[in-house]
C-alpha cells in the first residue's frame, strides 16, 4: 500500500511506492531543465519555419529562407569556377611549354597542379612525388619515359600500359618463364646487372653474364645498360630501382618481369587540370 | 512455476542471471580485445596480416557487434531478468525452459553473426550486418524474450510497474521493431547466405540510420537507463530523485529519439526537409536525455560522501556523467553547421566511444560488481581495491581515447576543408591520414588500458565467485588494517 514518508536527508516526501526496497522522491521537475526543454522545442519549431521541413502528400514546406542545399552547392561551385576562369581558360588554350613563360599562369598552375596531384597521383607516387616501391620517384631527374614537359603531358594523358590507344607500351620478355634463357644464364646476367650498377659481383659469372646481356638485353636497355626512354627501358647503371635492387630481384625480374601500370587521365581530368599537373610534376625537381 | 520459498519470497530464477553475467564478461573481454586490434590496424596496416579473415573490414563489425550485442546485450538481458523479478516480486514467466532457451538462443545468435563476419558473410549495413538466416533466428529469440518480460510484468505482485521496467520494455519492443524493419530483405536463394534489402537508394540509407540511430537510442540508451534506475538507488541506498522527472523524460525521450536518425545523413542525397527534421529532433532530445542524468546523479543527494569509499558507486555515477556529456555532444554534432566539420571524421568515433566506454560499459561494470556477490551469495567482492584500480585505469584509457579522437577528428575536418588563396584544396587525403597516425597510436593505448581494466575485473570476479575475500584496508580509512570480526 502507498505509504508516503518524509526523506530525512532532503526533507522531501516519497511517492509512497516501493519496489525491492527502492523508493521514489516526489521532487518537481527542475525548473531550469523545463525551461531549456521548452527553449529547445521553440528553437526546433522555429528552425522548421526558416528551413525546408514538414512533408505533405505533394511536397514539403520550403521555409522562408528558401534554403536548398543542392542549389547552394551548384551556386558555390560555379562561383569558385568563375573565380579561376581567367586563368583556366588561358591555360587550356596554351601549350604546356608556353604556360611556364607567364609568371602569373605558372604560379596558378603550380598551386592547381599540386591540388590535382594530391587528389589523384599522391596515392601511388607519394606527396611531393617521393615515390614508393613499384611507383617511380617524380622528384629526381631519372625518368623512365622522359622528363620534358611534352613527355610528362603525354604520360599523364594516356597513361602507361593502360587501355588508352596512345598509352606508352612496352613489354619485357619473360626470359625464364618462357624458357628463352636457362636458370644459369639468368643467374649470370643478374650478376652482370649487379656489376653494372656498381655492386660487388662474382667475376666469372659476370663475364658469362655480359655475353647473355649483349645477346638479349642491349636492344632495349642499351649497349652499356644506359636505358632507353623511347621504350621505357630503365637505366641499369644508376642504382635506382622501381622494384627491388638485389640479385634475387634481378633474377626474378628477368624470369617473369613486373611492369608498372598507370591509368590514362584524359577524359577524367579537364585539359587545364592535365596541363597544370604536368607543370607541377615538371617543377618537382627533375624536369628536363 | 512461481514457487514460494519458506520465508514467503518467491524463488527467483537467479541461475539465468548468473549465466548472462558470465557471458557478458566473456564477450566483453573478446570485444575489447578485437577493438584494440583494429585500433592498431589503423595505425599500423601491416597488422591486417594480409589475410581476408583478419582484415579491418571484417574485424570491425566483429568488434562493434561483440561489444554492443554480445557484451551489452548479455548485460541487458541478464540485468533485465534480475530486475523484473525483484521489482515485480515474482519469478520469471515461462519458467526455466523459456529462460534457458533465451540464453542459449542469444549466444547462438552471437556465434552465427560473428562467424559470418569473419567469413565475409554480411549484408553490409552498419550494426545490422548479419545475413537473413541469423536475422530470422534472432527474431524468434527476441519474441521469447518479450514473452518472458511481458508475462512477468503481467503477473507482478506490485501494484505499479517500476521505472526501470518501462525502459527495459521500451528497449525490447523498439529493438524488435527496428530489427524487423531494417532486415526486410530477399534471400537470393534458399540455401545461400546472400540477401538484398527491399529498399532502394536513399530510402535504404534513411532506413539504415533510422535503425542505426535508434540502436543507440533504445539498445544503448533506454536499456542502460533501466540499469541505472535500479542499480544506482540500490548501490547508493537512496530513493530515486524524482518520480515526475522519470515520467516526463521517459516519454519525451521515447517520442523524440525515433525521429533523429537523419542527422547521420546531413549533406547527402537525403532531401533537405528530412535533414532539417532529423536535426531539430536531435536538438530537442538534449533535455529528455539530461532528465535521465539528473535523476541518476541527484539520487545521490544525501549520499555523496559514499563516492569516496565506494568504487562501485563511482563507476555508476561516472557513467551517468559520461552519459550527460555524450548526450550534450550528440545534439551539438547534429547541428548542420557543426556536422559539416565533424561528419566522417574521427570526432564521431570519439563521440561514440565516450558513450560506449564511459556510459554503457561503466554502468554495466557497476551493475556487474553489484550483481556478482548478490548472485553467488558472497559477503562482498574479493577486492574493492581492485575495483578502484579498474576504475582509474579504465577512466584514464577513456580520456586518452576521447581526447585523441577529438583532436584527430577536428584536425581531419579542418584539413579536408582547407583551401589556398587561389581556391585549391590544400591537403591530399593521404596527408590527412599521415597526420592522424600519432593520434591513432594514442587511441590504441587508451584501448589497451580499458582492456587491462576489464581483465582486472575478470580476475576480481573469478576470485569473488570462488568465495575468496582479500584481506585489505577499507578505502577511505587512514589507519592500520582494522581487526576483522
Amino acid at each position: 500500500m502507498a505509504k508516503i514518508e518524509r526523506d530525512d536527508a532532503t526533507g522531501v516526501d516519497t511517492t509512497g511506492h516501493e519496489w525491492d526496497g527502492i523508493k521514489e522522491l516526489n521532487n518537481p521537475l527542475p525548473r531550469w531543465w523545463l525551461l531549456v526543454l521548452y527553449a529547445s522545442i521553440i528553437y526546433g519549431l522555429g528552425y522548421t519555419v526558416f528551413y525546408p521541413a514538414w512533408p505533405s502528400l505533394s511536397g514539403y514546406t520550403k521555409g522562408i529562407l528558401g534554403y536548398n542545399s543542392h542549389a547552394d552547392y551548384y551556386t558555390e561551385a560555379a562561383a569558385a569556377a568563375d573565380a579561376k576562369k581567367q586563368y583556366t581558360d588561358r591555360i587550356a588554350a596554351l601549350a604546356v611549354e608556353d604556360i611556364s613563360k607567364d609568371p602569373q599562369l605558372l604560379e596558378f598552375s603550380l598551386a592547381g597542379g599540386q591540388a590535382v596531384f594530391n587528389e589523384n597521383c599522391a596515392q601511388c607516387h607519394g606527396v611531393g612525388g617521393q615515390g614508393q616501391k613499384g611507383y617511380p620517384v617524380l622528384a629526381d631527374d631519372n625518368w623512365l619515359w622522359g622528363g620534358s614537359l611534352a613527355q610528362i603531358e603525354q604520360t599523364v594523358r594516356h597513361g602507361i600500359r593502360s587501355d588508352d590507344g596512345e598509352a606508352r607500351q612496352s613489354q619485357m620478355p619473360r626470359f625464364g618463364a618462357d624458357s628463352i634463357l636457362t636458370p644459369e644464364q639468368i643467374h649470370d646476367v643478374a650478376e652482370y646487372v649487379v656489376a653494372l650498377s656498381g655492386g660487388e659481383a662474382d667475376a666469372a659469372a659476370k663475364e658469362r653474364g655480359a655475353t647473355v646481356f649483349a645477346e638479349n638485353c642491349v636492344a632495349c636497355h642499351g649497349q652499356n645498360g644506359e636505358g632507353n626512354k623511347e621504350l621505357g627501358a630503365p637505366s641499369l647503371t644508376n642504382n635506382i630501382w622501381q622494384f627491388t635492387g638485389d640479385r634475387a630481384a634481378f633474377a626474378a625480374q628477368v624470369t617473369s618481369p613486373k611492369h608498372g601500370v598507370m591509368p590514362a587521365w584524359q577524359g577524367r581530368l579537364n585539359d587545364d587540370r592535365i596541363k597544370m599537373v604536368t607543370v607541377y610534376v615538371h617543377s618537382l625537381g627533375g624536369g628536363q | 512455476m512461481s514457487l514460494t520459498r519458506a520465508d514467503g519470497m518467491p524463488s527467483y530464477n537467479e541461475r539465468i542471471v548468473r549465466m548472462f553475467t558470465l557471458a557478458a564478461m566473456f564477450w566483453g573481454v573478446v570485444g575489447f580485445t578485437v577493438g584494440v586490434v583494429i585500433a592498431f590496424q589503423l595505425a599500423f596496416p601491416a597488422l591486417n596480416l594480409g589475410l581476408e579473415w583478419t582484415s579491418f573490414g571484417r574485424l570491425r563489425p566483429l568488434h562493434t557487434s561483440a561489444v554492443i550485442f554480445a557484451f551489452g546485450g548479455n548485460v541487458l538481458l541478464g540485468t533485465s531478468l534480475y530486475v523484473v523479478q525483484r521489482t515485480c516480486r515474482t519469478a520469471l514467466f515461462g519458467g526455466p525452459l523459456f529462460a534457458e532457451f533465451l540464453f542459449w538462443g542469444y549466444q547462438l545468435f552471437i556465434v552465427l553473426a560473428a562467424s559470418g563476419y569473419v567469413l565475409g558473410i554480411t549484408e553490409g549495413m552498419e550494426y545490422a550486418e548479419p545475413e537473413w538466416y541469423t536475422d530470422l533466428w534472432l527474431t524468434i529469440v527476441w519474441v521469447v524474450y518479450l514473452l518472458i518480460f511481458l508475462g512477468t510484468l503481467m503477473k507482478r505482485k506490485e501494484p505499479h510497474i517500476y521505472v526501470a521496467n518501462w525502459f527495459y520494455l521500451a528497449f525490447i519492443v523498439t529493438i524488435a521493431m527496428l530489427h524487423i524493419g531494417r532486415n526486410l530483405s530477399m534471400p537470393v536463394s534458399f540455401f545461400g547466405t546472400k540477401s538484398y534489402s527491399l529498399f532502394p537508394g536513399v530510402q535504404d540509407a534513411m532506413l539504415q540510420w533510422w535503425y542505426g540511430h535508434n540502436a543507440v537510442g533504445f539498445f544503448l540508451t533506454a536499456g542502460f537507463l533501466a540499469i541505472m534506475y535500479y542499480f544506482v538507488p540500490k548501490q547508493a541506498g537512496r530513493p530515486v530523485y524524482s518520480y515526475r522527472l522519470s515520467i516526463v523524460h521517459f516519454w519525451s525521450l521515447i517520442f523524440l529519439y525515433i525521429w533523429a536518425g537523419p542527422h547521420h545523413l546531413n549533406y547527402t542525397a537525403l532531401p533537405d526537409w528530412t535533414q532539417s527534421l532529423g536535426m531539430v529532433f536531435s536538438v530537442m532530445l538534449w533535455m529528455p536525455s539530461w532528465g535521465g542524468m539528473i535523476n541518476g546523479l541527484m539520487t545521490l543527494s544525501g549520499a555523496w560522501d559514499k563516492l569516496r569509499t565506494d568504487p562501485i558507486l563511482r563507476f555508476l555515477v561516472t557513467s551517468v556523467g559520461f552519459y550527460g556529456m555524450s548526450t550534450f555532444e550528440g545534439p551539438v554534432m547534429s547541428i548542420k553547421a557543426v556536422n559539416s566539420l565533424s561528419h566522417y571524421t574521427d570526432w564521431t568515433i570519439g563521440h561514440v566511444h565516450s558513450g560506449a566506454l564511459g556510459w554503457v560499459a561503466f554502468v554495466s561494470f557497476g551493475a556487474i560488481y553489484y550483481l556478482v556477490p548478490a548472485l553467488w551469495k558472497r559477503q562482498r567482492l574479493y577486492s574493492l581495491r581492485l575495483v578502484e584500480w579498474h576504475f582509474w585505469v579504465a577512466t584514464f584509457g577513456i580520456v586518452l581515447y576521447i581526447v585523441s579522437m577529438w583532436i584527430s577528428g577536428i584536425m581531419q575536418g579542418l584539413m579536408w576543408r582547407a583551401y589556398d588563396s587561389l581556391g585549391f584544396l590544400q591537403y591530399s587525403f593521404v596527408e590527412t591520414v599521415a597526420a592522424m597516425h600519432p593520434y591513432y597510436v594514442v587511441r590504441g593505448f587508451g584501448g589497451v588500458l580499458f582492456l587491462i581494466g576489464s581483465l582486472i575485473m575478470t580476475y576480481n570476479l573469478i576470485r569473488t565467485i570462488r568465495g575468496d575475500v582479500r584481506d585489505e584496508r577499507a578505502i577511505g580509512s587512514t589507519g592500520a588494517v582494522p581487526a576483522r570480526a
